[in-house]
């Protein structure tokens, strides 16, 4: 998953999605360390204090907490990750029937196509 | 504590006609990568010259610490001019001495791990190198200081991308909450999501000091657009 921002959205939330998808997807495992202020910055070539504001979002959500010595870890609690996992999921759905909605298709036009595609993918292989 | 850099009123002639900067206020608080952006002739350089203690105020004041610029300022204020100064005929290596002797807080281990990192030779002659190379070298030396203030005056216009990205990388890991970064340029795409902040100005005033997030916010589109709206011609 790169950092791929758009220019146009601020920052911070960019980096924010960035990160809790790394975390769904198990690139940044539960309970164990995630990278730097400094290096994710460096990675992402972004403002050091805009990471800061993004980790300290997460660290409030609860997805990564401050451990006492230095740094951050993932939240070992499966059951947020899972929340946080549907929660992008859902979003990305919404996203996509609006876009369909403009096309015209209506929710049960969308899910009849969905199928018919699926039948399709099948009978070629 | 005071302010980093405090611009009070400040305000340059030039032969007594013209104007570069008009009663201009600015505060630089420590700790920020901030854009100075403005069209050609709105004042960037002379307010950067100004603050390194190049040129005199006609009027107003600039504090840096507290203080007016002198050998104090000097010594905590790394500057990179838009132009090269540097003797043609010397070495990288001789340049490395050169920054060793002159500034006390040059880091010549921290200069010599970025030039390894971009292939640059320490034996090669200044007169040898292209444009792009002798100005990351310049850079090089410029961010090889652990000074409270870097200035860099166009920093990213002759190289290419793939230096620039690296440029970039090293402005941030560089970053300190006890140091700032002003960095002057047109090419404002390439660098919004490492600033904090921007300045617009506009014939020697500010036109507008902002934090990068809350004009993307605010406007919807980038410092990028935003600017070219401001200043459409």
């Amino acid at each position: 998953m790169a950092w791929n921002l758009d220019s146009d959205r601020p920052i911070y939330a960019q980096i924010l999605e960035v990160i809790q998808l790394r975390i769904i997807a198990g690139q940044y495992p539960p309970g164990e360390k995630i990278p730097s202020v400094r290096e994710l910055a460096a990675e992402a070539g972004v403002n050091p204090n805009t990471m800061q504001k993004a980790l300290s979002e997460l660290e409030r959500e609860g997805l990564v907490m401050a451990q006492r010595t230095s740094g951050r870890i993932v939240t070992e609690d499966m059951e947020m990750i899972r929340t946080t996992r549907n929660q992008l999921a859902r979003e990305q759905v919404q996203m996509f029937v609006d876009k369909m909605e403009r096309l015209g298709f209506n929710k049960k036009e969308i899910v009849a196509l969905l199928e018919q595609m699926e039948e399709g993918e099948q009978l070629q292989r | 504590m005071s302010e980093l850099v405090e611009v009070n009123n400040l305000t340059k002639f030039y032969d007594k006609k013209k104007l570069a900067l008009d009663h201009m206020n600015l505060t630089i608080p420590r700790g920020r990568i901030i854009g100075l952006l403005g069209p050609n002739g709105s004042g960037k350089t002379t307010l950067i010259k100004l603050i390194n203690g190049l040129l005199v105020p006609t009027e107003g004041e600039i504090l840096i610490n507290g203080k007016r610029p002198g050998p104090e300022s000097k010594g905590c204020i790394s500057y990179l001019p838009e132009r090269t100064y540097f003797q043609n005929s010397m070495k990288v290596s001789e340049l490395i001495s050169f920054f060793a002797d002159f500034y006390q807080d040059f880091r010549p281990e921290r200069a010599r791990q970025m030039l390894a990192n971009l292939r640059i030779s320490e034996d090669a002659r200044l007169k040898t190198l292209s444009k792009g190379t002798k100005e990351k070298v310049q850079l090089i030396m410029v961010m090889s200081r652990e000074a409270q203030l870097y200035i860099l005056d166009e920093p990213i216009a002759g190289v290419d991308p793939a230096a620039r990205d690296y440029i970039l990388r090293t402005i941030i890991s560089n970053y300190s909450e006890r140091s700032s970064v002003l960095i002057s340029t047109h090419l404002i795409t390439d660098i919004e999501q490492v600033l904090d902040e921007v300045v617009f100005i506009r014939d020697g005033r500010v036109l507008l000091q902002d934090s990068v997030e809350h004009i993307r916010e605010s406007r919807g589109k980038s410092v990028d657009a935003f600017f070219r709206e401001v200043f459409a011609c």
